[in-house]
């Protein structure tokens, strides 16, 4: 099979949906955010898919962007983790639909 | 100096006016200041009123006047003054002497009232606006010191206001006279359109000079008939002449002021003042106006002196005598003796309130005593009084020669004897004489001759601060008629503004005789009538009068006044009741009914309104609050506070985003 751009972009689209998926429907904290990093995951290959099949692959710009991304993703996911633990404390529950304060 | 008092004319007025405030504002213990910043008023008054006479003297037909525009409207403006001519100065002049005798004898009089601060700012109130009657140039400005003298005279009458028989004696005072003052109004309305002017003088353009005059032309008997209204009701003619009497009420000094001397004299002084009104067009001295002053001034002459006979009230018989001697003066001016009028009219007001105040001495020796037939024998108990009374008794009667009221009704007479048009006055004036003489004469029996009754058992005389005023005023009783004399008529020549000569010879003429004939005959009835009646023991009961014994149902007729009063009561004020009743139901029923109806009218708009709001506007808001609180509850069950609702929510929109996006490519 020949490697071409849509391929690669199917591949994010699914990883994507797939990380979309985990954060909505899963009951635990922790796999919210594993979702979260899956579609953060989905972006940075649709970045270095858009380069590799780009005019000038030399410049190592989508290899920068990918860098950037993930270690943003990382300082997020340490909030994101500091967060959880820190509503853990609270609640006693990892439980989001438990987590319905703001009902209206 | 001359011209200072010419110029400053108004403050013989102005003086005693401001006193009467100044007094007025005075505290309730500084009676002593009160009574003597009256009488420093009524003094200057009479200094200013001397110096303004004495130019007077310098020549004849003496006339300065003084005029000043009041204020404008559009392009007419009304014009006022003042002027002194030899009537205005003669009567300022005895204004205020009068004036001030008065005071001095108030201040014994009212010595025990509590109200005397009030009085004296009363009576210097009265004493300033009667000044002003006399010196206005002005018609106006002469109906407004008018009407403020009618108003001091009905302050003063109901003075005692505890008194329910003065109130009403005010009231119907101030009501008689304002009947008359309606015709003076309309009569000045009439004078102003005709002529353009209500001033007097005013070189040549005034109403009263020869211009104004003839810009009346026929006009000017019937202005001249509507002021003489005014006369009426203010000097006590027929028949307005009813509230003189029952003005007795008031204070004797009030009585002697404004009832003898002065206001009422204003009326035959407002005459003399528009004489050229009246005689305007005389043939033969005779006009229709004139005529009707005459009769006027005959009937009341004759009529109030009948009734004084019947009278038992010392002030009574005195009022009436007031009454009918301004007929008298009347009578002298509708005949065309102005000069004899005027004189009788000074002369009148010296002996007229020497008698009143001499009654007032009587009354407070008495302790109170009004009844003649309660007194007697006062002669020996109140010997100046009773000297001063005589001499007012013996000017007033007419007895001629030392006494001024003799040889005033002496020109009056003489006067009314050369009227073209017709001889019964003339007899009719001749009977009042004799009744003058016959009533004064009962009364001066009953109050100081004979045997002492029960009021003047214990009776004294005055203080010297009441007697000084009578002696006073009795002297000029009598030195006044140097003056008048037709040996040397001084007075009659200066009104007339004529040159006078002193001719002895003068002083016997043919009237002389006739005159001193009746009065002989008046006194000499009232003797041989009374003598005995006046003798009658302090025990017995009263007996009757001898002229009731004689003729009772005449004396009866006379003794209640010819029920006038009644007459008046049954017609005019029941019509007048009537014209009350009938408004005072239409103001109750149709007018408040009326205003009531258009209340309601409000009140329906009020309950629709409320209505309105209520339901309409109210229900409105409501409504909408409550829609509003379900939308919001609607959307708030939306927020389920759980994150991956939100979250799906964010992911749906960002597919549907997308689908559009793909589908507008």
């Amino acid at each position: 099979m020949t490697l071409t751009l849509q391929l690669f972009l199917i591949v994010s689209t699914a990883l994507f949906c797939i990380g979309l998926l985990a954060a909505l429907s899963r009951r635990h904290a922790i796999f919210i955010l594993i979702g979260i990093e899956m579609m953060l995951a989905a972006a940075n290959l649709n970045f270095i898919a858009f380069w590799r099949f780009s005019l000038d692959p030399h410049q190592p710009t989508g290899v920068m962007i990918a860098i950037f991304s993930i270690a943003i993703a990382a300082a997020e996911a340490a909030v994101g983790l500091a967060l959880v633990i820190s509503v853990y404390r609270h609640y006693r529950t990892t439980n989001v639909d438990e987590l319905d304060q703001l009902k209206g | 100096m001359n011209r200072w008092i010419f110029d400053s004319l108004w403050l013989i007025s102005a003086v005693p006016l401001a006193i009467s405030l100044v007094i007025l504002s005075l505290g309730k213990s500084r009676r002593k200041s009160a009574a003597a910043l009256a009488i420093i008023g009524q003094v200057v008054a009479l200094v200013f009123a001397i110096f303004a006479f004495l130019p007077t003297l310098q020549m004849p037909s003496f006339r300065a006047v003084q005029n000043f525009t009041w204020f404008t409207f559009g392009d007419q403006a009304l014009r006022i003054g003042w002027v002194l001519d030899p009537l205005a100065a003669v009567m300022l002049v005895m204004i205020a002497l009068v004036g001030l005798c008065i005071f001095i004898f108030s201040v014994g009089y009212m010595a025990e009232d509590k109200n005397f601060i009030r009085f004296f700012a009363y009576l210097s109130f009265f004493s300033g606006a009667m000044l002003g009657v006399v010196i206005a140039n002005s018609l106006l400005l002469l109906f407004v010191f008018w009407e403020l003298v009618g108003l001091a005279s009905y302050l003063l009458i109901g003075f005692w206001i505890e008194r329910p028989s003065a109130a009403a004696a005010a009231k119907k005072a101030f009501i008689t006279t304002r009947i008359g003052d309606m015709g003076f109004f309309l009569g000045m309305l009439w004078l102003y359109h005709s002529s353009g002017t209500l001033l007097f003088y005013d070189e040549g353009h005034g109403c009263l000079e020869s211009a104004g005059l003839a810009m009346l032309g026929a006009s000017a008997t019937f202005v001249a008939l509507l002021i003489f209204c005014g006369a009426v009701g203010k000097s006590g003619q027929f028949p307005l002449h009813v509230w003189l009497p029952d003005a007795m009420e008031g204070p004797t000094p009030v009585s002697a002021l404004i009832h003898a001397a002065t206001m009422v004299a204003a009326g035959v002084f407002l005459v003399a003042r528009v004489y050229p009104l009246f005689s305007f067009g005389a043939i033969d001295g005779v006009t229709p106006s004139l005529t009707v002053v005459v009769w006027i001034g005959v009937t009341t002459a004759l009529m109030a002196a009948l009734i004084a006979i019947a009278q038992a009230d010392i002030k009574r018989i005195l009022a009436y005598s007031t009454v009918s001697q301004l007929g008298l003066m009347m009578v002298s001016l509708g005949v065309g003796g102005v000069a004899a009028g005027i004189m009788h009219l000074l002369a009148h007001g010296f002996f007229k309130a020497l008698l009143f105040l001499g009654a007032g001495s009587v009354i407070h020796g008495c302790h109170g005593e009004h009844d003649i037939r309660n007194m007697g024998g006062l002669r020996r108990l109140m010997p100046v009084t009773f000297l001063t009374y005589a001499v007012g008794m013996m000017a007033l009667s007419g007895v001629p020669l030392f006494f001024s009221g003799g040889w005033t009704k002496e020109e009056i007479l003489h006067a009314t004897a050369h009227w073209p048009k017709s001889h019964v006055p003339y007899y009719l004036v001749l009977g009042g004489v004799v009744l003058t003489a016959l009533y004064m004469t009962r009364q001066i029996i009953y109050v100081f001759l004979g045997n002492r009754r029960a009021g003047s058992s214990h009776a004294h005389e005055s203080p010297r601060v009441m007697t000084m005023p009578l002696i006073a005023l009795a002297l000029c009783a009598i030195f006044f008629s140097a003056v008048l004399t037709p040996a040397w008529p001084w007075l009659h020549a200066y009104l007339r503004g004529e040159r006078v000569h002193f001719e002895i010879a003068q002083l016997i003429q043919p009237m002389f005789f006739v005159s001193l004939g009746l009065v002989g005959a008046g006194v000499g009835l009232g003797v041989w009538l009374y003598r005995k009646a006046g003798l009658q023991d302090r025990d017995r009961a009263p007996e009757m009068d001898p002229l009731e014994y004689a003729q009772p149902a005449l004396f009866r007729f006379l003794e209640n006044r010819m029920w006038l009063d009644e007459f008046y009561d049954r017609t005019v004020i029941a019509f007048a009741t009537i014209c009350a009743r009938v408004s005072d139901w239409m103001d109750r029923h149709v007018w408040d009914g009326l205003v009531r109806g258009l209340g309601g009218f409000g009140e329906l708009f009020g309950i629709f309104t409320s209505n309105v709001d209520e339901r309409g506007i109210n229900a409105g808001v409501d409504e909408t609050t409550a829609g509003t609180r379900g939308l919001g509850r609607l959307m708030s069950a939306a927020h389920s506070g759980q994150i991956q609702t939100y979250l799906g929510v964010v992911a749906i929109g960002l597919l549907v985003l997308l689908l559009f996006y793909a589908w507008l490519a």
